[in-house]
């Protein structure tokens, strides 16, 4: 927990990384809040859904199926099939954090894509922990405040496109993936499962396609046999996967487009999401 | 009202989901096929909301200016640009070729 760290805050990468996603996504908690209410949502139905439900893509699967003239169910559906992921992510952290008592149930709402991608992205147990509560706990804050924002500036804003705010979502999820893109393998599957969801999109309502993709995943990871040391797996570091020979994937491998992450050694890896 | 119940039954399951998660006896992930499911499936995942942001608009495909967010965010990656940088350009790339008239 945050306030039983003292002084070495922000000498700690995995904080420095949650710090930023922080600010980078509760920003973006702006355009949620003014598209949701001229998707016809009121502030506390906006509110709602940022303080309960709280995980964006499910959120904008929401208002998205409500705007689209979608019923109650269908965003309901949409918003339940998007979230499954965050079970996945919910095994994956517990493993890494192991929380017991009321912690369990306050890591469990804060388990979304960043605060997973922020502490499994660490080596060091320690960092796991702090980059997980400080980007769970700082979006948290970060995203309700900025979504009350962008709801009460609602069409004063005008149109949160014309503030490229759909790009910083596209920047940062590629963000969130590039540090996992160690290796050919890697790559393979994170083409392969674009390709997927590209093709779903024109074929199934919104938010299934994610979960096409995600079913493709899992059967690569089913049937193909990646050497144990893999990297893949979550309690393992993702950047080890470049000690096996396999960073030497495509021309564009992230391998050699991260100085710190490209360490050879674990120990010095630092941030996911930077 | 209507609305209210499927939000607040919305915001039911998403907690009921990652609580699963929790829940689930941590030595299934001692399991080596689960593990590397679990690391697979998050690649694809972020694979597949990276393209989505990118080029979905609800159901059909849309080239626009998020193409140009997402061709600015993997240069400035490429540059080892912090994760911040990469969002700023993302948006500013969006934004300019919005201004500049691109959708």
């Amino acid at each position: 927990m945050p306030i039983t760290w003292p002084a070495r805050l922000l000498g700690s990468p995995a904080v420095r990384v949650g710090l930023s996603i922080s600010v980078a996504t509760g920003l973006y908690g702006v355009s949620f809040g003014a598209l949701s209410v001229t998707s016809g949502l009121d502030f506390w139905q906006t509110m709602a859904l940022s303080l309960l439900l709280f995980s964006g893509g499910s959120q904008f699967a929401f208002i998205g199926v409500v705007a689209g003239g979608g019923s109650g169910l269908a965003a309901m559906g949409a918003a339940t099939l998007l979230g499954m992921r965050n079970g996945i992510y919910g095994m994956q952290l517990n493993v890494l954090l192991r929380p017991t008592g009321w912690r369990k149930y306050a890591a469990a709402q804060l388990t979304i894509d960043e605060s997973t991608a922020t502490s499994t992205g660490q080596t060091d147990p320690a960092e796991q922990h702090r980059g997980f509560w400080t980007a769970g706990i700082g979006i948290f804050v970060l995203w309700n405040v900025f979504t009350a924002v962008g709801a009460l500036a609602g069409g004063a804003l005008g149109d949160p496109k014309q503030w490229g705010l759909d790009g910083a979502a596209v920047a940062a999820f590629l963000a969130l993936l590039w540090p996992r893109l160690k290796g050919r393998e890697p790559v393979a599957i994170a083409i392969v499962c674009a390709l997927a969801t590209v093709l779903a999109v024109p074929f199934v309502p919104a938010g299934v396609p994610i979960l096409a993709a995600a079913a493709v995943a899992a059967l690569i990871g089913w049937f193909s046999h990646g050497p144990k040391d893999e990297g893949l797996e979550p309690d393992i570091d993702p950047y080890t996967v470049g000690h096996h020979g396999h960073s030497h994937g495509p021309g564009h491998g992230p391998g050699h487009g991260h100085k710190q992450t490209h360490n050879q050694e674990p120990g010095t890896a630092t941030g996911d999401a930077r | 009202m209507n609305l209210w119940m499927w939000l607040l039954l919305s915001c039911l399951f998403a907690y009921a989901w990652k609580l699963v998660g929790y829940l689930v006896p941590a030595t299934l992930l001692k399991n080596p096929r689960t593990s590397r499911i679990a690391g697979t499936m998050t690649i694809g995942l972020l694979a597949s909301l990276t393209i989505v942001n990118a080029v979905a608009e609800g159901q059909s495909l849309l080239l626009d200016a998020r193409i140009g967010a997402l061709a600015a965010a993997a240069v400035a990656l490429l540059f080892r640009a912090p994760f911040l940088v990469v969002v700023i350009a993302g948006a500013g790339a969006a934004a300019l070729l919005r201004l500049a008239g691109w959708s």
